[in-house]
């Protein structure tokens, strides 16, 4: 669906993409993560056909996309910006005119408004809409043609818990209908649950690219698990089988592991479980370790 | 959540493992008519337009309320009779000439004279025996020489009179209707070309520089709707404006506070409207292509707009401007289609009269786009 080599932007002095290849699979749930700067976007830019690269070649649906090819945008879907609507029209009349834009009119326009959840919407102005809605909107607009592949830059910016998860149902059932996605975002958590797989990126580089799964795996990571303090002793806890080791800190006890299911076993024997957080490692203990540095978005 | 028929096997939805999507059957591939692109576009330009106030005001209303100041003062001033104080009620006052001078009566001549003073009076008259007594504002020596020699005239004429002699010689004078024109006449037209010149511009340099922060002018760039749909739509838009524009404020300026008399060849105005439009679109591509900000856009614009304005005879006539005003002022758009309004609105001349007015508009039109064109950006990254 999506063919990358080696592709390579700069601005000025400043290599914003340097050399990245990876491939989308039709039907794919791709992220592509990293913190602020680190070159998601002008790289998604230049798979959109957007830019220019300054070497690399990109290929998507067998054809380039640069310069602007008519003949492949009808096929692919792009959210930019929760803010690229038409001033002062409502949800209807935004998704009404892109779809114009396609051919496309009448019951798709209901639907899109449905699948979204902005329904009751349908006659709120642009500017009346709340952030997660006007996200939505922009998601529908990008899908109002049933395109077969879908670019999102950072849906989720900015938006309340509430909202994002709300979001993530909305992608989700957009991958389930076979639609193909590409996104941006620096919510690593978020990544981790709705990516099939994920490339991270920083300082214009691919890091590391598999299903999430797979790179927490390949960090042979401990498990942490967390007791409130007094509830074992810091000698108690190191005595524990599968304790591999034991920190205090201001609010907990703190248990590494390689052998979790061991230790949790033993804790509940002791009946000792309640208040127990058990903390697997995440996308952020890959991107730590790959980058050795804390993940700030 | 799932009514939409995709084509594909719905065997894709819930597995999230990596490719292993079955094939997708082909998808029927939406592609949009340049038409119904362009249609849709100018639709939501048009909504954007007239639901925003603001714009509104300053494309209808604004121009409007310069149309209807100007036409006022200028129609209140000229040829009226000149107000003079008059005290008591001597019989060479009642011979005054109210057609020239209105008389106004004072109890006494300290409170006229005040007036005068403060300046609310021209002049004061009043008849001490045989003797009138003129006092006037030292101020105003147009006024109080035509007041002076009205009244000596008065005098002289009374004294002939009292001599019972006929007189040698008379004067007979008769009105003539000239050819100066009423001022709401070279106004509306002036007012229309700014009206129009205003809302092509900003209207240009705003959706440009709007849809590039908002990248919606990405967005549009990457649907199949080809370009010139967007350029197309926003040309159409202005055209409808200033048909709007022309008819209320034309519509306004032929009722009677104002008078205006259309001359037989107004229809001339159209083609005026429109290459005067393409004129102030490039004006306006420019700005949007230079601006990064609505703020810098608008800033820009008045900018150009306000000086062509004065410079190409808006609100006055150039013909008491100097030389070289009146040649700077070739080099504006607008002067020429202000020139040309005045010939086809008010002066009555034919289809030759815009020939050369309209060729130069367009190649005005095009001259600044090519170089609009050029420094355009779609995105300011």
């Amino acid at each position: 669906m999506i063919e990358v080599r080696d592709l390579v932007k700069r601005y000025d002095d400043l290599v914003a993409v340097d050399g990245v290849s990876f491939d989308v699979a039709p039907g794919e749930f791709f992220g592509i993560l990293g913190p602020n700067g680190a070159g998601k976007t002008t790289t998604l830019e230049m798979v959109e056909g957007l830019r220019e690269p300054d070497s690399g070649t990109v290929s998507v649906l067998g054809q380039s996309p640069w310069p602007r090819n008519a003949a492949l945008l009808p096929r692919m879907g792009v959210q930019l910006q929760a803010s690229a609507f038409f001033e002062k029209l409502s949800a209807r009349e935004q998704l009404e005119t892109f779809g114009a834009l396609y051919g496309v009119e009448g019951a798709r326009i209901d639907e899109m408004l449905e699948l979204v959840g902005l329904a009751d919407k349908a006659s709120t102005r642009e500017d009346k809409l709340s952030g997660g809605q006007r996200q939505r909107l922009s998601i529908a607009c990008a899908l109002v043609h049933d395109p077969e592949l879908v670019f999102f830059d950072e849906p989720t910016a900015a938006l309340d818990p509430q909202a994002r998860r709300n979001l993530w149902d909305v992608l989700r059932e957009i991958q389930s209908r076979g639609t193909t996605v590409v996104y941006t975002t620096h919510y690593l958590d978020e990544a981790e649950v709705l990516c099939d797989r994920v490339a991270i990126m920083d300082a214009g580089r691919i890091l590391a690219m598999d299903t999430p799964a797979a790179l927490v795996r390949g960090l042979h990571a401990d498990t942490r698990v967390a007791l409130p303090h007094g509830v074992l002793t810091e000698q108690e806890a190191r005595d524990l089988p599968g304790a591999d080791g034991v920190q205090v800190t201001d609010t907990d006890l703190v248990l590494t592991t390689r052998s979790p299911s061991v230790l949790v076993q033993a804790l509940a024997e002791r009946d000792r479980l309640d208040g127990v957080s058990v903390r697997t490692a995440t996308l952020e203990d890959v991107f730590l370790q790959l980058t050795g540095r804390e993940y700030r978005a | 959540m799932s009514r939409i028929d995709t084509a594909t096997d719905s065997a894709a939805a819930g597995a999230p493992s990596t490719g292993t999507t079955p094939g997708t059957a082909p998808r029927p591939v939406h592609r949009g008519s340049s038409t119904a692109s362009l249609v849709a576009l100018a639709k939501a330009m048009l909504r954007s337009f007239f639901r925003d106030r603001m714009a509104l005001f300053f494309t209808f209303l604004f121009p409007i309320m310069f149309l209807v100041v100007f036409g006022l003062v200028f129609t209140s001033s000229s040829g009226s009779a000149q107000t003079i104080g008059v005290v008591g009620d001597g019989a060479l006052l009642k011979q005054l000439p109210t057609d020239i001078l209105e008389p106004k009566a004072y109890a006494s001549m300290d409170a006229a004279v005040q007036d005068v003073k403060d300046g609310d009076l021209a002049a004061v008259v009043t008849q001490e025996g045989d003797q009138l007594v003129l006092r006037y504002a030292a101020s105003d020596m147009v006024t109080s020489a035509t007041i002076r020699g009205v009244l000596q005239s008065l005098v002289d004429h009374a004294n002939l009179a009292a001599t019972g002699q006929p007189p040698t010689y008379s004067l007979s004078g008769s009105k003539v209707e000239d050819e100066s024109m009423k001022p709401i006449q070279f106004i509306t037209g002036g007012m229309l070309s700014w009206g129009v010149a205003t809302s092509a511009t900003f209207g240009a340099a705003l959706t440009i520089v709007s849809w590039r922060k908002k990248k919606l002018l990405r967005r549009v760039r990457l649907s199949p709707a080809p370009v010139w749909t967007v350029v197309a739509a926003r040309v159409g838009v202005s055209m409808v404006t200033a048909v709007i524009q022309a008819v209320l404020m034309i519509g306004i300026a032929l009722t009677p506070p104002f008078g205006l008399q259309l001359a037989g060849s107004w229809y001339l105005m159209l083609p005026l409207l429109v290459f005067g439009t393409l004129s102030f679109l490039a004006i306006g591509l420019l700005v949007g292509a230079v601006a990064k900000t609505e703020e810098a856009a608008s800033a820009m614009a008045n900018f150009i707009v306000l000086p062509m304005a004065f410079l190409s005879g808006t609100f006055f006539d150039l013909s008491g401007a100097p030389a070289w005003m009146r040649i700077v002022s070739q080099a504006f758009p607008l002067r020429h289609m202000n020139d040309a309004m005045l010939d086809v609105l008010a002066r009555g001349q034919g289809a030759g009269a815009i020939v050369v007015p309209c060729l130069i508009l367009l190649a005005f039109a095009l001259v600044v786009t090519a170089i609009a064109t050029r420094l355009f950006q779609w995105d300011d990254a």
